[in-house]
């Protein structure tokens, strides 16, 4: 018979009308699933009682290979054996030059997609393919310890990944044939893991030192509901970087110049070992036997501690930064949740929790507890904890915005605002008689659009022809739950409308994403500055266009030769000032032609006023 | 009258229950559903209901409404492993016909 389950009280469902649910953690070096049961909450071991699968995928000449297998291979078969595909999903063939030569990946272009494919014996694949062979064996063992099929999964995705990135990790799950509930942020998922949300409210730092990458986010809970407050961090440090700072000690002991790779591997090995040993022990003893190199030595906890000391002090840095971005102080933070293996580190524990002033929360296994609260997430949404409302809030990374005339960019929803989230400004247009509106959708902090990040482009044809000004268009962001975009623009006197969905075909590295936002600091002066400028040229542009416009129509009936001649002199040298001169200049340009023309303005006024006025007696006038 | 659970299933009962921080026992019933026509229950228990039979076995409290009671008399509660997936299983005297999948029988 059917192995049975433990349900909670009065919420045993009929046979086979059951809703399994998986969290998944779909990592850059290793991937984990977890299911709950029975009420508790596991990860999955493999036949072999192993946890984490490395998400590494191999091809061979017929079979593909997932996890242990294909990491063996690694070495052997570089170019067949594919790992960290997770650092290009979503990305284009533009973006993957920023990566460097990490990657040892044969890629090709393809004409038809601008999803960069590698190539292997079997096919070009591309990096969603590769993630959708890592999850099917994840949800394929999940399916296996649970006798049934799953109805749904949660995947965890790192805060910062954009809409691409996002859009990339669920088309590799319908590729695996696997139903999303929702995709959820790894802070968020550790959070709950520790059943946070169980609490009324609350300040969360979630902490998370992985292998070569640091996170800090800070959530806050209010009456049950989780809002991301901010994130940040550095893409380019985490215990590699201990290992290394182990590894130039043992160089430096043994006083060691320029080594040969094979010998750095053995002693970064070394290093590794030691560094674990230290998690529990006072010492480690490091042993060393290659011919150049024989060493005994022994690594204490305090020599180790001085040698991470800078890297300990660094993440304590990003934490400053993103609580100052999440306007707190470190006394509101009411928990800190430890994530990533690196967070065993002694050091780490105590450094963090003097920063923060409390004890971090270290209970559970800092490498599965992300997968932990992925599935309780995904419990909830299969419907199995009806009276639980769990509701989970994410923000967006970067500003969303427009670009308006002279290449400014205009936020319409501002970082770290929760999602989902709509938001609406008005526009109008420049141009008498102008019936269409070219979109310009950007993402990024700084003011010119040249800056930012492009992520769309469309027109709002057909708006009737009407004077500079008068048109209302209203333009609508919305950024659903999973972080996917769409934009409406409409004209409101006509309700003539377009949008648009951006699923992007490529997206943003956390690197950019922090190089943008520092930018955005550094670049401040700078950008005020060329906004005023950029002001400045479309507040010329509008006075051309206004007098262009006055003059044509009654220019030579209200002014004499030398009159009209004056204003076109200085609307000539205001045009010709445009390009080439400083916020200052133009300014003052602008206020030449303005004050030429102020006498013909004022005879503009008084002839309409006549017009209106003639033929009518003072009763017949509206007031 | 009554029902059994093995060592190990009543360990895995105790072990859950630590786990979920609450509740006094385990509820075992039958309810009218299902391709077969009825199907286990097992649920924790936080309250015993009025009417309910309560019995401990192997340092299990186990609680049982008096109509399931009927349809449950010996029943073995076992734990089992098969390949990955592991459960809780029921050897029930009572069952004359289960269903292929065995989440429901007829008495």
């Amino acid at each position: 018979m059917a192995l049975l389950q433990i349900s909670e009280p009065g919420q045993t469902t009929a046979p086979h009308q059951r809703n399994y649910a998986a969290g998944i953690d779909l990592g850059t070096t290793n991937s984990l699933v977890a299911i709950k049961r029975s009420g508790q909450v596991e990860t999955l071991p493999d036949e072999h009682g192993n946890h984490l699968l490395p998400s590494v995928v191999h091809y061979a000449e017929e079979d593909i290979l997932v996890g242990h297998t294909a990491h063996e291979l690694q070495a052997a078969d570089p170019l067949n054996t594919l790992s960290s595909v997770k650092r290009i999903m979503g990305r284009g063939i533009e973006d993957l030059s920023s990566l460097g030569n990490a990657l040892p990946f044969d890629f090709k272009a393809s004409a038809d997609s601008h999803v960069p494919r590698i190539k292997t014996r079997q096919k070009h694949v591309s990096a969603i393919e590769v993630s959708a062979e890592i999850l099917k064996t994840l949800a394929h063992r999940a399916e296996q310890t649970l006798g049934d099929e799953l109805s749904g999964v949660v995947i965890t995705v790192p805060a910062y990944f954009d809409d691409a990135q996002r859009q990339a990790t669920r088309d590799a799950a319908r590729l695996a044939g696997l139903n999303v509930y929702r995709l959820l942020n790894e802070p968020t998922a550790a959070a709950v893991a520790y059943g946070l949300d169980q609490n009324s409210d609350g300040v969360i730092a979630i902490y998370d030192l992985g292998g070569g990458t640091f996170d800090i986010s800070i959530l806050r809970l209010n009456k049950g509901v989780f809002e991301v407050l901010a994130t940040g961090g550095n893409s380019s440090l985490g215990g590699d970087d201990m290992d290394h700072a182990i590894g130039e000690w043992i160089m430096q002991q043994a006083g060691l110049g320029d080594i040969d790779s094979i010998l750095l591997r053995q002693i970064l090995i070394a290093s590794r070992k030691a560094k674990e040993e230290l998690t529990h022990d006072s010492q480690a003893h490091i042993e060393i036997d290659h011919e150049q190199l024989k060493v005994s030595l022994i690594l204490e906890r305090a020599t180790f501690d001085e040698l991470i000391a800078d890297l300990v002090k660094k993440t304590l840095m990003s934490c400053r930064r993103v609580l100052r971005d999440a306007k707190l102080d470190k006394k509101d933070i009411t928990n800190v949740v430890m994530v990533g293996g690196s967070t065993r580190v002694p050091l780490v524990i105590e450094k963090v929790g003097e920063f923060f002033g409390c004890k971090p929360l270290t209970d559970l296994d800092p490498d599965r507890v992300v997968a932990i609260g992925a599935a309780l997430q995904a419990d909830v949404l299969a419907g199995n904890k009806p009276e639980q409302d769990m509701l989970l809030l994410d923000v967006l990374p970067l500003s969303l915005c427009i670009e308006t005339m002279g290449g400014l960019s205009e936020k319409i929803i501002a970082r770290n605002t929760p999602i989902p989230v709509a938001r609406a400004q008005e526009f109008t247009t420049f141009k008498d008689g102008q019936t269409a509106m070219a979109i310009h959708v950007v993402q990024g902090e700084r003011e010119l659009v040249s800056d930012c990040r492009s992520l769309a482009h469309f027109e709002l044809r057909g708006i009737p022809p009407m004077t500079a000004g008068a048109a209302r268009i209203k333009v609508t962001y919305q950024v659903d739950a999973d972080g996917l975009m769409s934009v409406t623009a409409e004209e409101e006197s006509s309700g003539v409308k377009a949008d648009i969905t951006i699923k992007p075909s490529y997206g943003l590295t956390d690197n950019e994403i922090e190089t943008m936002l520092r930018d955005s600091m550094s670049h401040a002066k700078e950008d005020i500055d060329a906004r005023m400028l950029a002001e400045q040229k479309v507040e010329a542009k509008r006075v051309i266009e206004a007098v262009d416009s006055a003059l044509s129509q009654d220019g030579h009936d209200l002014l004499n030769e030398d009159e009209y001649a004056q204003i076109v002199s200085a609307r000539n040298q205001l045009e010709e000032m445009i390009e080439k001169s400083t916020t200052e200049e133009l300014k003052k340009a602008i206020k030449d032609l303005e004050n030429s023309s102020e006498e013909y303005v004022a005879r503009r006024m008084n002839e309409s006023v006549q017009k209106v006025l003639s033929g009518k007696n003072i009763d017949q006038v509206d007031v | 009258m009554s029902i059994q659970l093995t060592d190990v299933a009543a360990d895995r009962v105790k072990s859950f229950l630590q786990n979920r921080g609450k509740g006094i026992g385990l509820r075992i019933g039958i309810k009218t559903t299902g391709c077969s026509g009825m199907a286990y229950v097992l649920e924790f228990v936080d309250e015993v209901e009025e009417g309910d039979k309560v019995f401990e076995s192997q340092g299990v409290k186990v609680i049982i409404d008096p109509k399931s009671l009927v349809y449950l008399d010996g029943t073995e509660v076992d734990f089992t492993k098969e390949g990955l997936n592991e459960g809780f299983k029921f050897t029930n005297p009572n069952a004359k016909d289960e269903c292929g999948c065995g989440e429901s029988f007829t008495v």
